[in-house]
């Protein structure tokens, strides 16, 4: 900045810039507290009547325990699927893992509306839809490839000589990965972790195939929520959530750094 | 002594039966659900696409090219398809206007300064779609404040939602954290340096911006232009909110054929047209990159 100044009207300019992306996150804190009956901005009147009625709101509670529930199943799983296909792609080597790596990433290519179509069909046939089974598989199918990503890269960048001091002094390769690789990749999981927790827990477009009457996420619910009607209800479980998101946020700024996590 | 000196070699990429029978067992679990939630769907859907659609949701196994003949010939989906792709050239070019200064202007600060504005442009990725979309419902209602602000100057109130205005303003909202992040990683062969040379030789800032700021940056406009554009084309959860199910364009005709009219093939047709045209748009991105070169 010091070496380029930047001139005042281009400051005003990216002010108002920043002002229009963020605008929309922004406005639903103070709409959460709106007193009104219906969704308006700026509310006439103030009170904490929506936090009240979300909290009365017994579909949208069950909503956000299933989205939990999933978020922390989904991502154990992906964990449990990821570290060891990281580890024989990076550190074994074996015939074809870059063509594997593309393969198990490609999910990521693909919109999630054709996705989710594609599973919608398959599940639909083998009476998986509406289950919460079923929901687990579809999460997977597009967390894996951000957890590969994550943990692959981590993998990557670490030094062999550890493994291998480790090993020299008589590890064997169970124990040398458990007590020598894994500690060492603990960064990448904790960006995995939190990666795949938000992923899953924010999914709408795969879930909306796949969920039944019974059977619905938090995403999912909002999104008929704010399709029916149009109250301020939603901006209270959005002040909710965005405070959810910034802990987790923290907790992995705290341990691996925000950037090394999410701009790659 | 003997087993600690042949560890290390296995350490090493060395092929062999057993490492193989291992890598395999490790790989089982990614590979199944691959498999399971990814492959077989997506074959299964291009053949779904061939066909034939019963009336009431139906569907009789055959290989027909008449859903394909179907979209060509019927007017609604040749304008759907066309104002698909005009929208999201829209929104792609809007995004890039709106963009561009933020990733300049980032990528000349520096420190703490530049973190707290990376985080700033991260943060609404973070966010759900829905959530932001409801935002924007709130900001471009008939009663909103931007409504109102056009009013109080004395213009004709003007309907920003429920229309194609609405899904054009959330969209390219919700896309320009993907454009910034895109530009920045372009601008790394942006030297400060070329342009002070290009402004010692005389050359004036506007002249400065189109002639070395610009050219130089192109990889990054490509690349931005190339993923805000793909993610247009399929967007979902924007279209149909703000769009109110009066804004007829791919992602939400996938949605209503599949849930609503349950016409899977036609469905699976316009969700392998969706891939068709993400195709189309690599073509172009690839012959653009080596058009820079």
């Amino acid at each position: 900045m010091e070496t380029n100044p930047t001139s005042l009207p281009m400051k005003i300019l990216v002010f108002l810039l920043f002002l229009f992306l963020l605008a929309p996150v922004i406005l639903v804190v103070p709409i959460s507290f709106s007193g009104e009956q219906i969704l308006s901005f700026p509310p006439q009147s103030w009170s904490l009547r929506w936090y009240t009625a979300l909290a009365g709101n017994s579909a949208i509670i069950s909503a956000f325990w299933t989205s939990l529930l999933l978020g922390a199943i989904v991502t154990v799983l992906s964990l449990a699927a990821a570290i060891p296909a990281a580890y024989v792609i990076v550190r074994m080597r074996t015939m074809g893992s870059g063509f594997l790596y593309n393969l198990f990433t490609a999910p990521l290519l693909l919109p999630t509306i054709v996705l989710g179509l594609a599973i919608l069909i398959v599940f639909a046939s083998a009476g998986f839809l509406g289950s919460f089974w079923g929901l687990v598989i579809g999460h997977l199918v597009i967390t894996l490839p951000y957890a590969l990503r994550v943990l692959a890269t981590t993998l990557g960048n670490l030094p062999l000589a550890c493994e291998e001091a480790a090993s020299t002094l008589g590890g064997r390769p169970l124990t040398v990965f458990r007590r020598v690789t894994l500690p060492m990749m603990a960064p990448g999981i904790v960006a995995a972790t939190a990666l795949c927790f938000l992923v899953s827990f924010d999914e709408v477009v795969i879930t909306l195939f796949l969920t039944g009457p019974r059977l619905t996420t938090l995403p999912v619910e909002l999104f008929h929520h704010v399709e029916s009607r149009a109250d301020p209800l939603v901006a209270s479980v959005s002040v909710l959530l965005i405070l959810l998101t910034l802990a987790v946020v923290m907790v992995v700024d705290r341990t691996v750094g925000l950037s090394k996590t999410f701009v790659k | 002594m003997s087993v600690a000196v042949s560890e290390p070699i296995a350490a090493i990429p060395r092929p062999a039966l057993g490492r193989l029978g291992a890598a395999t067992l490790l790989l089982l679990p990614i590979a199944l659900v691959n498999v399971v939630g990814f492959i077989l769907p997506v074959l299964n859907l291009l053949r779904m696409s061939f066909n034939e659609a019963l009336s009431g949701g139906g569907i009789r196994e055959t290989f027909t090219l008449a859903n394909w003949f179907g979209l060509a010939g019927d007017a609604f989906y040749l304008e759907l398809i066309i104002n698909s792709v005009v929208v999201s050239l829209t929104i792609t070019v809007l995004t890039l206007i709106l963009s561009y200064p933020i990733a300049l202007y980032l990528h000349r600060s520096s420190g703490r300064w530049r973190t707290f504005l990376t985080v700033l442009v991260i943060s609404p990725l973070l966010t759900s779609a829905v959530v932001r979309t409801y935002g924007w419902i709130a900001l471009l209602a008939d009663q909103g404040p931007i409504v109102q602000a056009i009013t109080s100057f004395g213009f004709a109130p003007p309907r920003l939602m429920f229309n194609t205005t609405g899904v054009v303003i959330g969209l390219v909202e919700i896309l320009m954290p993907y454009m910034i992040l895109s530009l920045l990683a372009g601008f790394g062969r942006l030297d400060p340096r070329v342009e002070e040379a290009a402004m010692t030789l005389g050359a004036r800032p506007v002249r400065v911006f189109w002639r070395v700021v610009l050219p130089l940056t192109l990889p990054g406009i490509a690349l931005g232009c190339l993923l805000c554009f793909v993610l247009a084309v399929s967007s979902f959860i924007t279209p149909k909110l703000l769009g109110g199910g009066r804004v007829f364009l791919l992602a939400t005709e996938i949605y209503d054929q599949a849930i609503v009219t349950l016409n899977w093939p036609l469905s699976a047709t316009l969700s392998i047209l969706v891939l068709v045209i993400f195709g189309a748009a690599l073509a172009v991105y690839a012959r653009i990159l080596r058009a820079i070169d």
